[in-house]
């Protein structure tokens, strides 16, 4: 065992046994960050405190709700509403957080891409990324049943449906994963369980992974510039704090960081007071039922756009479709084959690759919301999801002729 | 500079998105077509009736006979609204109300007699002369009693034959059966008899009393389960319980459909109940209090926590600049 000196104070008896004072220097006073960023970089942050909100409101809905068929929804829209202290204060940080969290995802994911993030060095970051993305859907979903609305009852019915594998019929998989024939009190509980437990878990699990990932390769930049992180480092701790390249974290980088949360929380808590409709399905007020389909079913605007690759197709066809939209993003550091990281406006073809997917996926999710019926919707839908398909072999083409950048200037 | 040319990219991208995903595709979701598909554009008339919307239904069917029908019943109903009511000889005819609107709470043919207490502050003037005239006309749903069918109110038809008579007792109920009425009474007896509120703990029969007893309670609940089954026994299906009613559907929708049902699902067996302007604010104002009961603390509390966050972001933008100082 280590040996131990009477400490001074609080600080040095915890450093002694934790040696908090390396975890501040590593973690935060000396963990470099370039100076050359955006408050795009504060995304992350944004996104840490979003979860934030929503483990602790969730913490609060989780005391009253009621994972009952026969409960789930008057739980939530007469209990937690009406009788609980400011349970609507909960439950409408807890809706308005749940979308807007998405949002902000695809702000920092799109940020990755038009920086280029994700490229040689930073795969990791990606995948984690992309992992954290997809463990957020399904927390999403899982949580979009828990109300028992008519949307929560019919999306259930139209998700779980997938997994019959188009002609593949495996229907019986269907049903082991509704525990039952149609979405019921087996069904409900286990995604109660998987919305408040397992993938929460997951989640955190892969923040502290996607964290990890940041420490070796380091943020990128604005101009994707190679920066010597310990020359750099080295000029701050010697003053120059204008020559070098970088900033710590704490307090520096922080301060940016913190105001960007300030604003962000003036968006999110306006969204709470007076705009909360805007992440509420009106047709998930109607308490779920199994013999009235709902005039259109479809999802939260967060997922339209893979619905919508979807949707367009046969049922085999639509299912492999919706698989390859799934998992396009995974492969993107390996399908880009560019030798430049930099960002989009300095990378010719890129650039316009950048904005054409851009484009294409608000086309698809709002498509992926119209009613199908109009002859001209469906036309843009499956014309937007071609584009989407072909844009991974697109992109994999023109970044290989892609020359490199001739950087310094 | 570049920060602001960034925000802005980021802002309208979102912006476009939020209106493709919610108004657009919330009026192309509803949106109504008629048979050459051209947009049917739904209005309200502020809750005064005179039966232009079902002459325009009846031509819209392309239904000769009812479109005659119609045209001459609005015609009657205006030809009465132009007579001068008077309010003590309509007190004779009112009698006559009172057998069947007597607040016994019986059943009388699907749907117990709701109470006129407050009939002429909650109704339409011209709507209560229709109802009397022909109660299936009134509240459009004559397609419910094309055949053998009575409405349960049709015998007034053959009770009171005369047009200054209907006047009479249509300036009886406005002089003597308004007063102030609360939300919660505009309630109960515009939607009561057939909708049920469980989240203000009302039935179809009333508000749900307490009870020491448990069988009391029981048998209370069975009373409830036969005046739902003889309302579902008439209507063709239990009404909608009412609780969540303005957030499950818009504003627009409420309005128009409380004014003309037909309007928004065509064939309904839901009765135009004849609201007038604050009749229908009345009704609204309960509706929202029960299933939005948090509006008065979200507007109470709102300013406090968004002027926290204003004043936070301003300190972290002085904290911010006094940290960069130097970096450039």
């Amino acid at each position: 065992m280590a040996h131990f000196e009477k400490a001074k104070n609080l600080n040095e008896w915890l450093d002694q046994r934790l040696a908090i004072n390396t975890l501040k220097r590593v973690l935060n006073t000396e963990y470099w960050i370039p100076k050359d960023i955006n408050f795009l970089w504060a995304m992350g942050m944004v996104l840490a405190a979003t979860f934030g909100m929503l483990v602790l409101s969730g913490i609060f809905l989780l005391m009253y709700y009621k994972p009952d068929t026969n409960l789930a929804f008057d739980s939530v829209n007469y209990t937690i509403m009406s009788e609980v202290g400011y349970g609507w204060f909960w439950r409408h940080i807890h809706g308005v957080g749940a979308s807007i969290v998405f949002l902000i995802i695809y702000i920092h994911m799109f940020t990755g891409i038009y920086y280029g993030s994700y490229k040689k060095g930073r795969e990791l970051i990606w995948l984690s990324g992309m992992g954290l993305f997809v463990a957020f859907s399904a927390e999403a979903f899982s949580g979009y049943m828990l109300p028992w609305g008519q949307m929560s009852y019919w999306a259930g019915m139209v998700i779980t449906n997938l997994f019959s594998g188009g002609s593949l019929e495996l229907n019986g998989l269907v049903e082991w994963i509704r525990g039952d024939y149609v979405p019921g009190d087996a069904f409900l509980t286990r995604f109660f369980m998987l919305h408040v437990l397992l993938l929460p878990l997951v989640i955190i699990g892969l923040i502290v992974l996607h964290f990890g990932t940041l420490r070796i390769p380091h943020v990128n930049n604005q101009e994707g510039a190679e920066i010597d992180f310990k020359e750099a480092a080295d000029l701050w701790k010697a003053g120059k704090k204008k020559e070098s390249k970088v900033i710590p974290f704490s307090p520096v980088f922080l301060s940016k960081d913190i105001f960007v949360m300030g604003v962000y929380f003036i968006l999110f808590f306006y969204l709470v007071f007076y705009n909360f409709n805007f992440a509420m399905d009106p047709v998930n007020f109607d308490p779920a039922d199994g013999l009235k389909t709902p005039a259109h079913i479809y999802p939260e605007w967060y997922f339209l756009w893979s619905y919508e690759i979807l949707r367009p197709f046969g049922k085999d066809a639509g299912l492999i479709a919706f698989a390859i939209a799934q998992l396009a993003l995974f492969f993107l550091p390996f399908i880009d084959r560019s030798p430049n990281v930099a960002p989009a406006h300095k990378r010719g073809l890129f650039q316009v690759w950048f904005w054409v997917l851009i484009i294409d996926m608000i086309a698809l999710t709002a498509m992926g919301k119209l009613p199908p019926t109009d002859p001209t919707f469906a036309f843009i839908g499956l014309v937007s999801a071609w584009t989407f398909l072909a844009l991974g072999p697109i992109l994999f083409i023109i970044t290989m002729f892609e020359k490199k950048i001739e950087k310094g200037a | 500079m570049r920060e602001l040319k960034i925000l802005a990219v980021v802002v309208f991208f979102s912006l476009l998105t939020y209106y493709l995903v919610e108004p657009y595709a919330h009026h192309e979701m509803h949106k109504k077509v008629d048979a050459q598909g051209n947009e049917i554009k739904i209005e309200s008339h502020d809750f005064f009736y005179d039966g232009k919307d079902d002459i325009i239904e009846a031509e819209r069917a392309g239904d000769a006979s009812k479109l005659v029908a119609k045209e001459a019943f609005w015609a009657d109903v205006a030809a009465v609204a132009k007579l001068e009511g008077n309010a003590a000889a309509g007190e004779a005819g009112f009698g006559l109300c009172m057998g069947c609107h007597n607040g016994a709470n019986m059943n009388m043919g699907g749907v117990i007699p709701p109470n006129l207490d407050h009939a002429g502050a909650l109704y339409d003037k011209n709507y209560l002369i229709a109802l009397i005239k022909d109660p299936a006309m009134a509240s459009n749903v004559d397609h419910k009693y094309a055949d053998t069918m009575m409405h349960p109110m049709g015998s007034i038809k053959s009770m009171m034959t005369d047009n200054q008579q209907i006047a009479d007792v249509v300036a009886y109920i406005i002089e003597n059966k308004s007063g102030e009425v609360s939300p919660k009474e505009a309630y109960m007896e515009a939607c009561m008899r057939c909708h049920a509120l469980r989240y203000g703990k009302l039935t179809q029969l009333g508000e749900t009393p307490a009870f020491k007893q448990e069988k009391e309670a029981l048998a209370y609940k069975i009373k409830v389960i036969d005046e739902q089954d003889a309302v579902k026994a008439y209507m063709g299906k239990l009404p909608p319980d009412l609780s969540m009613i303005i957030r499950a559907r818009s504003e627009h929708f409420m309005e128009t459909f409380i004014e003309n049902p037909q309007s928004q699902l065509a064939g309904t067996s839901m009765p135009r109940v004849g609201l007038s302007h604050e009749g229908f604010e009345k009704v609204k104002a309960y509706l929202t209090e029960v299933c939005d009961p948090s509006k008065a603390q979200r507007e109470a509390i709102g300013p406090i926590v968004i002027g926290f966050f204003i004043l936070f972001s301003l300190l972290a933008l002085l904290w911010k600049k006094s940290q960069w100082r130097d970096l450039h």
